[in-house]
Protein backbone atom coordinates (compact mmCIF):
# COMPACT_ATOMS: atom_id res chain seq x y z
CA UNK A 1 0.00 0.00 0.00
CA UNK A 2 1.59 3.21 -1.06
CA UNK A 3 -0.90 5.49 0.65
CA UNK A 4 1.12 7.30 3.33
CA UNK A 5 0.49 10.46 5.34
CA UNK A 6 -0.09 8.76 8.69
CA UNK A 7 -0.32 10.80 11.85
CA UNK A 8 1.53 9.43 14.89
CA UNK A 9 -1.65 9.43 16.97
CA UNK A 10 -3.36 7.26 14.44
CA UNK A 11 -0.44 4.87 14.49
CA UNK A 12 -0.48 4.75 18.25
CA UNK A 13 -4.19 3.93 18.33
CA UNK A 14 -3.68 1.17 15.78
CA UNK A 15 -0.98 -0.33 17.99
CA UNK A 16 -3.19 -0.16 21.06
CA UNK A 17 -6.03 -1.88 19.20
CA UNK A 18 -3.77 -4.56 17.74
CA UNK A 19 -1.87 -5.26 20.93
CA UNK A 20 -4.97 -5.54 23.10
CA UNK A 21 -6.49 -7.90 20.54
CA UNK A 22 -3.35 -10.00 20.32
CA UNK A 23 -3.14 -10.16 24.10
CA UNK A 24 -6.71 -11.48 24.32
CA UNK A 25 -5.82 -14.07 21.70
CA UNK A 26 -2.85 -15.47 23.59
CA UNK A 27 -4.07 -14.81 27.13
CA UNK A 28 -5.51 -18.35 27.49
CA UNK A 29 -2.08 -19.79 26.70
CA UNK A 30 -0.37 -17.55 29.22
CA UNK A 31 -2.91 -18.65 31.79
CA UNK A 32 -2.30 -22.33 30.97
CA UNK A 33 1.45 -21.95 31.37
CA UNK A 34 1.31 -20.06 34.66
CA UNK A 35 -1.35 -22.34 36.14
CA UNK A 36 0.55 -25.45 35.18
CA UNK A 37 3.59 -24.12 37.05
CA UNK A 38 1.85 -23.30 40.33
CA UNK A 39 1.60 -25.59 43.32
CA UNK A 40 -2.02 -26.57 43.95
CA UNK A 41 -2.18 -24.35 47.04
CA UNK A 42 -1.61 -21.19 44.98
CA UNK A 43 -4.16 -21.85 42.26
CA UNK A 44 -7.17 -20.15 43.77
CA UNK A 45 -5.48 -17.57 45.93
CA UNK A 46 -3.60 -15.88 43.11
CA UNK A 47 -5.51 -16.41 39.89
CA UNK A 48 -3.66 -13.78 37.89
CA UNK A 49 -0.13 -13.60 39.14
CA UNK A 50 2.94 -15.21 37.77
CA UNK A 51 3.97 -18.14 39.99
CA UNK A 52 6.41 -17.22 42.75
CA UNK A 53 8.33 -20.43 42.31
CA UNK A 54 8.15 -22.70 39.33
CA UNK A 55 6.66 -26.03 40.17
CA UNK A 56 7.38 -28.45 37.34
CA UNK A 57 6.13 -31.46 39.28
CA UNK A 58 2.60 -30.86 37.94
CA UNK A 59 3.73 -32.04 34.53
CA UNK A 60 5.16 -35.25 35.96
CA UNK A 61 2.11 -35.86 38.11
CA UNK A 62 -0.29 -35.21 35.22
CA UNK A 63 1.76 -37.41 32.91
CA UNK A 64 1.71 -40.28 35.40
CA UNK A 65 -1.92 -40.07 36.46
CA UNK A 66 -3.26 -41.43 33.16
CA UNK A 67 -1.38 -43.05 30.25
CA UNK A 68 -0.69 -39.84 28.33
CA UNK A 69 2.28 -41.45 26.59
CA UNK A 70 -0.05 -44.04 25.09
CA UNK A 71 -2.62 -41.38 24.11
CA UNK A 72 0.04 -39.38 22.32
CA UNK A 73 1.38 -42.48 20.60
CA UNK A 74 -2.16 -43.27 19.40
CA UNK A 75 -2.59 -39.74 18.09
CA UNK A 76 0.76 -39.93 16.34
CA UNK A 77 -0.06 -43.27 14.69
CA UNK A 78 -3.50 -42.06 13.63
CA UNK A 79 -2.17 -38.75 12.32
CA UNK A 80 0.69 -40.35 10.41
CA UNK A 81 -1.71 -42.85 8.87
CA UNK A 82 -4.20 -40.18 7.85
CA UNK A 83 -1.55 -37.80 6.55
CA UNK A 84 0.18 -40.50 4.52
CA UNK A 85 -2.99 -41.93 2.98
CA UNK A 86 -4.65 -38.57 2.34
CA UNK A 87 -1.59 -37.18 0.64
CA UNK A 88 -0.80 -40.23 -1.48
CA UNK A 89 -4.33 -41.17 -2.51
CA UNK A 90 -5.46 -37.61 -3.06
CA UNK A 91 -2.40 -36.78 -5.12
CA UNK A 92 -2.87 -39.88 -7.28
CA UNK A 93 -6.55 -39.19 -7.85
CA UNK A 94 -5.84 -35.51 -8.44
CA UNK A 95 -3.28 -36.44 -11.07
CA UNK A 96 -5.65 -38.82 -12.82
CA UNK A 97 -8.30 -36.10 -12.93
CA UNK A 98 -5.80 -33.57 -14.23
CA UNK A 99 -3.95 -35.57 -16.83
CA UNK A 100 -5.57 -38.87 -17.79
CA UNK A 101 -8.46 -39.07 -20.19
CA UNK A 102 -11.06 -41.63 -19.24
CA UNK A 103 -14.76 -42.16 -19.58
CA UNK A 104 -16.99 -40.20 -17.18
CA UNK A 105 -14.03 -38.27 -15.88
CA UNK A 106 -15.93 -35.01 -15.49
CA UNK A 107 -18.99 -36.72 -14.09
CA UNK A 108 -16.88 -38.51 -11.50
CA UNK A 109 -15.08 -35.33 -10.56
CA UNK A 110 -18.38 -33.49 -10.13
CA UNK A 111 -19.66 -36.34 -7.96
CA UNK A 112 -16.57 -35.98 -5.77
CA UNK A 113 -17.10 -32.25 -5.46
CA UNK A 114 -20.73 -32.79 -4.49
CA UNK A 115 -19.69 -35.10 -1.65
CA UNK A 116 -17.84 -32.13 -0.16
CA UNK A 117 -21.27 -30.73 0.63
CA UNK A 118 -22.17 -33.70 2.83
CA UNK A 119 -21.47 -32.59 6.39
CA UNK A 120 -19.71 -34.88 8.85
CA UNK A 121 -22.81 -34.81 11.01
CA UNK A 122 -24.71 -36.83 8.38
CA UNK A 123 -21.95 -39.34 7.87
CA UNK A 124 -21.18 -40.06 11.47
CA UNK A 125 -23.93 -42.58 12.32
CA UNK A 126 -23.63 -44.65 9.11
CA UNK A 127 -19.84 -44.58 9.34
CA UNK A 128 -20.01 -45.75 12.92
CA UNK A 129 -22.25 -48.66 11.84
CA UNK A 130 -19.98 -49.53 8.88
CA UNK A 131 -16.90 -49.55 11.09
CA UNK A 132 -18.65 -51.68 13.70
CA UNK A 133 -19.89 -54.20 11.14
CA UNK A 134 -16.45 -54.51 9.58
CA UNK A 135 -15.09 -55.38 13.02
CA UNK A 136 -12.95 -52.24 13.11
CA UNK A 137 -14.46 -50.75 16.26
CA UNK A 138 -11.76 -49.73 18.75
CA UNK A 139 -8.89 -50.23 16.25
CA UNK A 140 -6.46 -47.98 14.40
CA UNK A 141 -8.16 -49.01 11.15
CA UNK A 142 -11.34 -47.28 12.32
CA UNK A 143 -9.39 -44.16 13.14
CA UNK A 144 -7.59 -43.99 9.79
CA UNK A 145 -9.40 -45.66 6.89
CA UNK A 146 -12.64 -43.63 6.81
CA UNK A 147 -10.52 -40.47 6.56
CA UNK A 148 -7.91 -41.88 4.16
CA UNK A 149 -9.04 -39.67 1.28
CA UNK A 150 -9.91 -36.00 1.24
CA UNK A 151 -11.87 -34.62 -1.66
CA UNK A 152 -10.65 -31.15 -0.84
CA UNK A 153 -7.06 -32.40 -1.17
CA UNK A 154 -7.89 -34.08 -4.48
CA UNK A 155 -9.19 -30.74 -5.69
CA UNK A 156 -6.06 -28.91 -4.53
CA UNK A 157 -3.73 -31.44 -6.13
CA UNK A 158 -5.70 -31.40 -9.37
CA UNK A 159 -5.48 -27.62 -9.56
CA UNK A 160 -1.76 -27.78 -8.94
CA UNK A 161 -1.15 -30.49 -11.57
CA UNK A 162 -3.18 -28.54 -14.13
CA UNK A 163 -0.73 -25.68 -13.69
CA UNK A 164 2.30 -27.84 -14.55
CA UNK A 165 3.35 -27.34 -18.18
CA UNK A 166 2.37 -30.31 -20.32
CA UNK A 167 5.78 -30.31 -21.99
CA UNK A 168 7.16 -32.07 -18.92
CA UNK A 169 4.93 -35.05 -19.51
CA UNK A 170 5.50 -34.94 -23.23
CA UNK A 171 9.21 -35.26 -22.59
CA UNK A 172 8.57 -38.12 -20.17
CA UNK A 173 6.45 -39.85 -22.77
CA UNK A 174 9.21 -39.63 -25.36
CA UNK A 175 11.56 -41.15 -22.80
CA UNK A 176 9.08 -44.01 -22.55
CA UNK A 177 7.82 -43.35 -19.03
CA UNK A 178 4.44 -44.76 -18.10
CA UNK A 179 1.89 -43.26 -15.77
CA UNK A 180 3.53 -44.62 -12.62
CA UNK A 181 7.06 -43.52 -13.38
CA UNK A 182 5.98 -40.13 -14.66
CA UNK A 183 3.93 -39.49 -11.54
CA UNK A 184 6.33 -40.76 -8.89
CA UNK A 185 9.65 -39.81 -10.44
CA UNK A 186 8.88 -36.62 -12.36
CA UNK A 187 5.68 -35.02 -11.10
CA UNK A 188 5.85 -35.64 -7.34
CA UNK A 189 9.37 -34.23 -6.91
CA UNK A 190 8.31 -30.92 -8.47
CA UNK A 191 5.11 -30.79 -6.40
CA UNK A 192 6.71 -30.17 -3.02
CA UNK A 193 4.80 -26.98 -2.10
CA UNK A 194 1.37 -28.51 -2.54
CA UNK A 195 2.48 -31.72 -0.83
CA UNK A 196 3.85 -29.86 2.19
CA UNK A 197 0.72 -27.73 2.47
CA UNK A 198 -1.43 -30.82 2.30
CA UNK A 199 0.64 -32.68 4.89
CA UNK A 200 0.35 -29.74 7.28
CA UNK A 201 -3.39 -29.34 6.90
CA UNK A 202 -4.14 -33.03 7.20
CA UNK A 203 -1.87 -33.36 10.22
CA UNK A 204 -3.59 -30.52 11.98
CA UNK A 205 -7.00 -31.94 11.14
CA UNK A 206 -6.02 -35.39 12.42
CA UNK A 207 -4.29 -34.25 15.57
CA UNK A 208 -7.10 -31.93 16.64
CA UNK A 209 -9.95 -34.26 15.70
CA UNK A 210 -12.19 -35.28 18.57
CA UNK A 211 -15.68 -36.58 17.77
CA UNK A 212 -14.75 -39.50 15.51
CA UNK A 213 -12.07 -40.94 17.84
CA UNK A 214 -14.49 -40.41 20.72
CA UNK A 215 -17.17 -42.63 19.22
CA UNK A 216 -15.09 -45.35 17.54
CA UNK A 217 -12.76 -46.06 20.43
CA UNK A 218 -13.76 -47.63 23.69
CA UNK A 219 -10.82 -49.01 25.64
CA UNK A 220 -8.48 -46.65 27.42
CA UNK A 221 -5.42 -47.86 25.49
CA UNK A 222 -7.00 -46.79 22.17
CA UNK A 223 -7.79 -43.19 23.18
CA UNK A 224 -6.20 -40.37 21.24
CA UNK A 225 -4.79 -37.41 23.10
CA UNK A 226 -7.91 -35.29 22.54
CA UNK A 227 -10.22 -38.01 23.80
CA UNK A 228 -7.88 -38.79 26.67
CA UNK A 229 -7.75 -35.14 27.63
CA UNK A 230 -11.54 -34.85 27.63
CA UNK A 231 -11.77 -37.86 29.98
CA UNK A 232 -8.99 -36.41 32.09
CA UNK A 233 -11.03 -33.24 32.45
CA UNK A 234 -13.95 -35.31 33.71
CA UNK A 235 -11.82 -37.07 36.32
CA UNK A 236 -9.31 -34.44 37.39
CA UNK A 237 -11.32 -31.32 36.53
CA UNK A 238 -10.94 -29.84 39.99
CA UNK A 239 -7.14 -30.08 39.84
CA UNK A 240 -6.50 -27.04 37.67
CA UNK A 241 -2.73 -27.35 37.82
CA UNK A 242 -2.78 -30.92 36.49
CA UNK A 243 -5.40 -30.23 33.87
CA UNK A 244 -3.53 -27.24 32.51
CA UNK A 245 -0.32 -29.27 32.30
CA UNK A 246 -2.22 -32.02 30.47
CA UNK A 247 -3.82 -29.49 28.12
CA UNK A 248 -0.37 -28.27 27.21
CA UNK A 249 0.58 -31.84 26.19
CA UNK A 250 -2.27 -31.84 23.70
CA UNK A 251 -1.56 -28.40 22.28
CA UNK A 252 2.22 -28.60 21.87
CA UNK A 253 2.41 -30.81 18.76
CA UNK A 254 -0.09 -28.72 16.75
CA UNK A 255 1.54 -25.54 17.88
CA UNK A 256 5.04 -26.78 17.12
CA UNK A 257 4.10 -27.88 13.62
CA UNK A 258 2.36 -24.58 13.03
CA UNK A 259 5.25 -22.47 14.30
CA UNK A 260 7.78 -24.33 12.18
CA UNK A 261 5.70 -24.05 9.04
CA UNK A 262 3.57 -20.97 9.61
CA UNK A 263 4.22 -19.44 6.23
CA UNK A 264 3.01 -22.57 4.48
CA UNK A 265 -0.16 -22.47 6.56
CA UNK A 266 -0.94 -18.85 6.05
CA UNK A 267 -0.17 -18.94 2.35
CA UNK A 268 -2.00 -22.23 2.00
CA UNK A 269 -5.13 -20.73 3.52
CA UNK A 270 -4.99 -17.50 1.62
CA UNK A 271 -4.46 -19.16 -1.75
CA UNK A 272 -6.61 -22.27 -1.41
CA UNK A 273 -9.33 -20.49 0.50
CA UNK A 274 -10.51 -18.23 -2.22
CA UNK A 275 -8.90 -18.04 -5.56
CA UNK A 276 -10.01 -21.32 -7.08
CA UNK B 1 -17.83 -36.26 -27.68
CA UNK B 2 -15.28 -36.75 -24.93
CA UNK B 3 -12.94 -34.35 -26.67
CA UNK B 4 -15.59 -31.70 -26.45
CA UNK B 5 -16.34 -32.31 -22.79
CA UNK B 6 -12.64 -32.22 -22.08
CA UNK B 7 -12.40 -28.79 -23.59
CA UNK B 8 -9.36 -27.16 -25.02
CA UNK B 9 -7.43 -26.95 -21.73
CA UNK B 10 -7.49 -30.67 -20.97
CA UNK B 11 -4.37 -32.56 -21.88
CA UNK B 12 -4.37 -36.29 -22.13
CA UNK B 13 -1.61 -38.75 -21.59
CA UNK B 14 -1.41 -42.42 -20.72
CA UNK B 15 -4.61 -43.35 -22.53
CA UNK B 16 -3.85 -47.04 -22.75
CA UNK B 17 -2.82 -47.59 -19.16
CA UNK B 18 -6.12 -48.85 -17.83
CA UNK B 19 -4.64 -50.79 -14.93
CA UNK B 20 -2.45 -47.95 -13.68
CA UNK B 21 -5.38 -45.60 -13.93
CA UNK B 22 -7.39 -47.98 -11.78
CA UNK B 23 -4.67 -48.01 -9.13
CA UNK B 24 -4.63 -44.21 -9.14
CA UNK B 25 -8.37 -43.82 -8.76
CA UNK B 26 -9.69 -46.82 -6.86
CA UNK B 27 -8.62 -45.81 -3.33
CA UNK B 28 -10.31 -42.44 -3.74
CA UNK B 29 -13.44 -43.88 -5.32
CA UNK B 30 -13.86 -46.61 -2.70
CA UNK B 31 -13.39 -44.29 0.27
CA UNK B 32 -15.65 -41.57 -1.10
CA UNK B 33 -18.41 -44.01 -2.02
CA UNK B 34 -18.31 -46.03 1.18
CA UNK B 35 -17.66 -43.34 3.78
CA UNK B 36 -19.25 -40.29 2.20
CA UNK B 37 -21.86 -40.91 -0.47
CA UNK B 38 -23.42 -44.07 0.89
CA UNK B 39 -23.76 -42.62 4.43
CA UNK B 40 -25.74 -39.66 3.13
CA UNK B 41 -28.35 -42.00 1.68
CA UNK B 42 -28.19 -44.40 4.60
CA UNK B 43 -28.96 -41.61 7.08
CA UNK B 44 -32.10 -40.84 5.11
CA UNK B 45 -33.00 -44.56 5.11
CA UNK B 46 -32.42 -44.86 8.86
CA UNK B 47 -34.75 -41.97 9.59
CA UNK B 48 -37.74 -44.25 8.80
CA UNK B 49 -36.73 -46.83 11.39
CA UNK B 50 -36.61 -47.26 15.09
CA UNK B 51 -33.29 -48.91 15.90
CA UNK B 52 -30.69 -48.93 18.63
CA UNK B 53 -27.85 -50.07 16.38
CA UNK B 54 -27.37 -53.36 18.23
CA UNK B 55 -30.50 -55.46 17.82
CA UNK B 56 -30.48 -57.54 14.64
CA UNK B 57 -33.75 -56.10 13.32
CA UNK B 58 -34.74 -52.53 12.62
CA UNK B 59 -38.37 -51.68 13.11
CA UNK B 60 -39.90 -49.74 10.23
CA UNK B 61 -41.91 -46.87 11.71
CA UNK B 62 -42.66 -44.81 8.60
CA UNK B 63 -42.92 -41.12 9.35
CA UNK B 64 -43.13 -41.53 13.12
CA UNK B 65 -39.66 -40.03 13.71
CA UNK B 66 -40.57 -37.08 11.53
CA UNK B 67 -43.80 -36.48 13.44
CA UNK B 68 -41.88 -36.65 16.72
CA UNK B 69 -39.34 -34.18 15.36
CA UNK B 70 -41.99 -31.65 14.39
CA UNK B 71 -43.31 -31.54 17.96
CA UNK B 72 -40.01 -31.91 19.75
CA UNK B 73 -39.22 -28.86 21.90
CA UNK B 74 -35.62 -30.06 22.30
CA UNK B 75 -35.03 -30.10 18.55
CA UNK B 76 -36.66 -26.69 18.20
CA UNK B 77 -34.47 -25.35 20.99
CA UNK B 78 -31.37 -26.83 19.37
CA UNK B 79 -32.15 -25.23 16.02
CA UNK B 80 -32.53 -21.82 17.64
CA UNK B 81 -29.41 -22.23 19.79
CA UNK B 82 -27.36 -23.37 16.80
CA UNK B 83 -28.59 -20.49 14.66
CA UNK B 84 -27.73 -17.91 17.33
CA UNK B 85 -24.29 -19.45 17.86
CA UNK B 86 -23.56 -19.63 14.13
CA UNK B 87 -24.64 -16.06 13.42
CA UNK B 88 -22.72 -14.65 16.39
CA UNK B 89 -19.52 -16.51 15.60
CA UNK B 90 -19.61 -15.96 11.86
CA UNK B 91 -20.39 -12.26 11.78
CA UNK B 92 -18.42 -11.08 14.79
CA UNK B 93 -15.30 -12.96 13.69
CA UNK B 94 -15.66 -11.51 10.19
CA UNK B 95 -16.01 -7.99 11.55
CA UNK B 96 -13.04 -8.29 13.91
CA UNK B 97 -10.96 -10.20 11.37
CA UNK B 98 -11.49 -7.44 8.83
CA UNK B 99 -10.62 -4.70 11.34
CA UNK B 100 -7.42 -6.49 12.31
CA UNK B 101 -6.46 -7.17 8.70
CA UNK B 102 -6.99 -3.52 7.76
CA UNK B 103 -4.93 -2.41 10.74
CA UNK B 104 -2.18 -4.95 10.05
CA UNK B 105 -1.99 -3.77 6.47
CA UNK B 106 -0.62 -0.43 7.64
CA UNK B 107 3.08 0.24 7.84
CA UNK B 108 3.73 -1.06 11.37
CA UNK B 109 6.60 -2.76 13.11
CA UNK B 110 6.04 -6.21 14.60
CA UNK B 111 3.29 -7.06 12.10
CA UNK B 112 4.45 -10.63 11.66
CA UNK B 113 4.44 -11.35 15.38
CA UNK B 114 0.96 -9.87 15.82
CA UNK B 115 -0.33 -11.89 12.89
CA UNK B 116 1.12 -15.00 14.49
CA UNK B 117 -0.60 -14.29 17.82
CA UNK B 118 -3.96 -13.82 16.13
CA UNK B 119 -3.56 -17.04 14.22
CA UNK B 120 -2.49 -19.34 17.07
CA UNK B 121 -6.08 -19.99 18.31
CA UNK B 122 -7.01 -21.25 14.82
CA UNK B 123 -4.58 -24.16 15.07
CA UNK B 124 -5.26 -24.94 18.73
CA UNK B 125 -7.25 -28.16 19.27
CA UNK B 126 -10.84 -27.30 20.12
CA UNK B 127 -10.88 -29.70 23.08
CA UNK B 128 -7.96 -27.85 24.65
CA UNK B 129 -9.58 -24.51 23.81
CA UNK B 130 -12.85 -25.48 25.44
CA UNK B 131 -11.15 -26.78 28.58
CA UNK B 132 -8.97 -23.69 28.95
CA UNK B 133 -11.79 -21.20 28.45
CA UNK B 134 -13.99 -23.10 30.84
CA UNK B 135 -11.51 -22.21 33.56
CA UNK B 136 -11.12 -18.63 32.40
CA UNK B 137 -14.91 -18.34 32.65
CA UNK B 138 -15.07 -19.84 36.15
CA UNK B 139 -17.36 -17.41 38.04
CA UNK B 140 -15.38 -17.52 41.31
CA UNK B 141 -11.73 -18.18 40.55
CA UNK B 142 -11.56 -17.59 36.81
CA UNK B 143 -9.31 -14.96 35.30
CA UNK B 144 -12.14 -13.01 33.68
CA UNK B 145 -14.20 -12.46 36.80
CA UNK B 146 -11.06 -11.84 38.86
CA UNK B 147 -10.12 -9.07 36.45
CA UNK B 148 -13.63 -7.65 36.58
CA UNK B 149 -13.43 -7.68 40.37
CA UNK B 150 -10.40 -5.40 40.20
CA UNK B 151 -12.62 -3.00 38.27
CA UNK B 152 -15.32 -3.44 40.93
CA UNK B 153 -17.63 -5.23 38.55
CA UNK B 154 -19.36 -8.43 39.61
CA UNK B 155 -18.95 -10.69 36.59
CA UNK B 156 -21.80 -12.87 35.37
CA UNK B 157 -22.01 -16.59 35.97
CA UNK B 158 -20.86 -17.17 32.36
CA UNK B 159 -21.21 -20.88 31.55
CA UNK B 160 -23.42 -21.54 34.57
CA UNK B 161 -26.01 -19.00 33.57
CA UNK B 162 -28.76 -19.80 31.09
CA UNK B 163 -28.62 -16.30 29.65
CA UNK B 164 -24.81 -16.08 29.34
CA UNK B 165 -23.73 -19.64 28.50
CA UNK B 166 -24.41 -19.53 24.75
CA UNK B 167 -22.74 -16.15 24.48
CA UNK B 168 -19.71 -17.48 26.38
CA UNK B 169 -19.31 -20.47 24.08
CA UNK B 170 -19.67 -18.11 21.12
CA UNK B 171 -16.79 -16.01 22.44
CA UNK B 172 -14.56 -19.07 22.22
CA UNK B 173 -15.83 -19.84 18.72
CA UNK B 174 -15.07 -16.26 17.70
CA UNK B 175 -11.64 -16.38 19.35
CA UNK B 176 -10.83 -19.49 17.33
CA UNK B 177 -11.97 -18.00 14.04
CA UNK B 178 -10.73 -14.40 13.98
CA UNK B 179 -7.28 -15.44 12.76
CA UNK B 180 -8.71 -17.33 9.83
CA UNK B 181 -10.81 -14.34 8.73
CA UNK B 182 -7.79 -12.11 9.18
CA UNK B 183 -5.61 -14.23 6.89
CA UNK B 184 -8.26 -14.35 4.17
CA UNK B 185 -8.72 -10.57 4.34
CA UNK B 186 -4.99 -9.87 4.42
CA UNK B 187 -4.57 -11.78 1.19
CA UNK B 188 -7.52 -10.00 -0.38
CA UNK B 189 -6.37 -6.53 0.69
CA UNK B 190 -3.00 -7.16 -0.89
CA UNK B 191 -4.78 -7.90 -4.16
CA UNK B 192 -6.45 -4.48 -4.29
CA UNK B 193 -4.60 -2.63 -7.05
CA UNK B 194 -2.68 0.33 -5.72
CA UNK B 195 -3.82 2.41 -8.65
CA UNK B 196 -7.42 2.33 -7.33
CA UNK B 197 -6.36 3.77 -4.00
CA UNK B 198 -4.06 6.33 -5.58
CA UNK B 199 -6.76 7.46 -7.98
CA UNK B 200 -9.19 7.83 -5.09
CA UNK B 201 -6.64 9.82 -3.17
CA UNK B 202 -6.09 12.15 -6.10
CA UNK B 203 -9.84 12.71 -6.13
CA UNK B 204 -9.62 13.72 -2.48
CA UNK B 205 -11.18 10.60 -0.91
CA UNK B 206 -10.81 10.36 2.87
CA UNK B 207 -9.82 7.20 4.71
CA UNK B 208 -13.44 6.38 5.44
CA UNK B 209 -14.46 6.89 1.83
CA UNK B 210 -11.71 4.59 0.61
CA UNK B 211 -12.88 1.98 3.07
CA UNK B 212 -16.53 2.38 2.25
CA UNK B 213 -16.37 2.73 -1.54
CA UNK B 214 -13.21 0.88 -2.53
CA UNK B 215 -12.06 -1.61 0.07
CA UNK B 216 -15.45 -2.96 1.23
CA UNK B 217 -16.75 -3.68 -2.27
CA UNK B 218 -13.47 -5.27 -3.36
CA UNK B 219 -13.43 -7.42 -0.23
CA UNK B 220 -16.98 -8.65 -0.84
CA UNK B 221 -15.96 -12.00 -2.39
CA UNK B 222 -13.85 -12.74 0.69
CA UNK B 223 -16.64 -11.67 3.00
CA UNK B 224 -19.07 -13.89 1.16
CA UNK B 225 -16.68 -16.84 1.35
CA UNK B 226 -16.20 -16.25 5.08
CA UNK B 227 -19.93 -16.01 5.75
CA UNK B 228 -20.67 -19.31 4.04
CA UNK B 229 -17.72 -21.27 5.40
CA UNK B 230 -18.27 -19.71 8.83
CA UNK B 231 -21.91 -20.77 8.96
CA UNK B 232 -21.06 -24.25 7.69
CA UNK B 233 -18.39 -24.70 10.37
CA UNK B 234 -20.33 -23.15 13.22
CA UNK B 235 -23.47 -25.11 12.42
CA UNK B 236 -21.63 -28.33 13.24
CA UNK B 237 -20.05 -27.17 16.49
CA UNK B 238 -19.59 -30.00 18.94
CA UNK B 239 -16.21 -30.12 20.70
CA UNK B 240 -16.56 -26.77 22.47
CA UNK B 241 -20.00 -27.62 23.80
CA UNK B 242 -18.89 -31.08 24.86
CA UNK B 243 -15.94 -29.76 26.86
CA UNK B 244 -17.48 -26.56 28.23
CA UNK B 245 -21.16 -27.05 29.01
CA UNK B 246 -22.45 -30.48 27.98
CA UNK B 247 -25.33 -28.66 26.34
CA UNK B 248 -26.43 -27.00 29.58
CA UNK B 249 -27.50 -25.24 31.63
CA UNK B 250 -31.05 -26.42 30.86
CA UNK B 251 -30.36 -26.76 27.15
CA UNK B 252 -28.99 -23.22 26.78
CA UNK B 253 -26.07 -24.48 24.66
CA UNK B 254 -27.64 -27.68 23.36
CA UNK B 255 -26.54 -27.25 19.74
CA UNK B 256 -27.67 -29.64 17.00
CA UNK B 257 -24.30 -31.41 16.92
CA UNK B 258 -24.62 -32.20 20.61
CA UNK B 259 -28.27 -33.25 20.33
CA UNK B 260 -27.26 -35.59 17.51
CA UNK B 261 -24.48 -37.05 19.64
CA UNK B 262 -26.83 -37.66 22.57
CA UNK B 263 -29.54 -39.32 20.51
CA UNK B 264 -27.09 -41.48 18.56
CA UNK B 265 -24.46 -42.44 21.11
CA UNK B 266 -26.10 -41.93 24.51
CA UNK B 267 -29.74 -42.91 23.95
CA UNK B 268 -28.95 -45.15 20.94
CA UNK B 269 -31.94 -43.83 19.12
CA UNK B 270 -30.43 -43.95 15.64
CA UNK B 271 -33.61 -43.28 13.68
CA UNK B 272 -34.32 -40.06 15.49
CA UNK B 273 -30.66 -39.06 15.52
CA UNK B 274 -30.68 -39.40 11.74
CA UNK B 275 -33.43 -36.79 11.57
CA UNK B 276 -31.28 -34.41 13.61
CA UNK B 277 -28.39 -35.03 11.21
CA UNK B 278 -30.67 -34.45 8.21
CA UNK B 279 -31.73 -31.12 9.75
CA UNK B 280 -28.07 -30.08 9.80
CA UNK B 281 -27.68 -31.43 6.27
CA UNK B 282 -30.57 -29.42 4.85
CA UNK B 283 -29.34 -26.14 6.29
CA UNK B 284 -25.75 -26.75 5.17
CA UNK B 285 -26.86 -27.97 1.77
CA UNK B 286 -28.70 -24.72 1.15
CA UNK B 287 -25.64 -22.74 2.23
CA UNK B 288 -23.31 -24.82 0.06
CA UNK B 289 -25.65 -24.49 -2.89
CA UNK B 290 -25.61 -20.73 -2.55
CA UNK B 291 -21.84 -20.76 -2.48
CA UNK B 292 -21.71 -23.19 -5.37
CA UNK B 293 -23.86 -20.93 -7.50
CA UNK B 294 -21.94 -17.86 -6.57
CA UNK B 295 -18.47 -19.21 -7.18
CA UNK B 296 -19.45 -21.93 -9.67
CA UNK B 297 -17.81 -24.26 -7.15
CA UNK B 298 -14.70 -24.76 -9.24
CA UNK B 299 -16.89 -26.16 -12.01
CA UNK B 300 -15.41 -23.72 -14.44
CA UNK B 301 -12.13 -25.53 -13.98
CA UNK B 302 -13.53 -28.93 -14.85
CA UNK B 303 -11.88 -30.36 -17.92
Amino acid sequence: MSVKRRSPIRKFLLYVFLIIGAFICIMPFLWLITTSLKPSTDIFSEPLLIPTHFYFKNYIEAWNSVPFGKYILNSVLMSVGIVFCQTLFSAMAGYAFARVKFRFRNALFMLFLITMMIPDAVKIIPNFLIVKNLGWYDTYTALIVPRAVSVFAIFLFRQFFLSIPASIEEAAKIEGCGLFRTFFQIILPISKPVIVTNILFSFLFAWNDFLWPLIVTDSEHMRTIQVGLAYFQGRYGIKWELLSAATIFSILPSLAVFLVAQNYFIEGISTSGLKE
Amino acid sequence: MLERVGGPKARHFFQKEKISLGVFLIPAIVIVLVFSLFPAFYSFFLSFFSWNGFSPTKEFVGLKNYRTALNDPELKNSIIVTLIYSLLVTFISIFLGMMIALALNEDLKGKKLLRLFYFIPVVTPSVASGITWKYLFDPYNGVINSLLKYLNITGPQWLNSTSWALFSVSIVGIWKRIGFCMVIYLAAIQDIPNSYLEAAQVDGATGWHMLRYIKFPLLMPSTFFLIITGLIDAFQVFDLVYTMTNGGPIGATDVLGFLLYRHAFKYFNLGYASIVSLTIFIVLFILSAIQWRYTQGGAKNVG
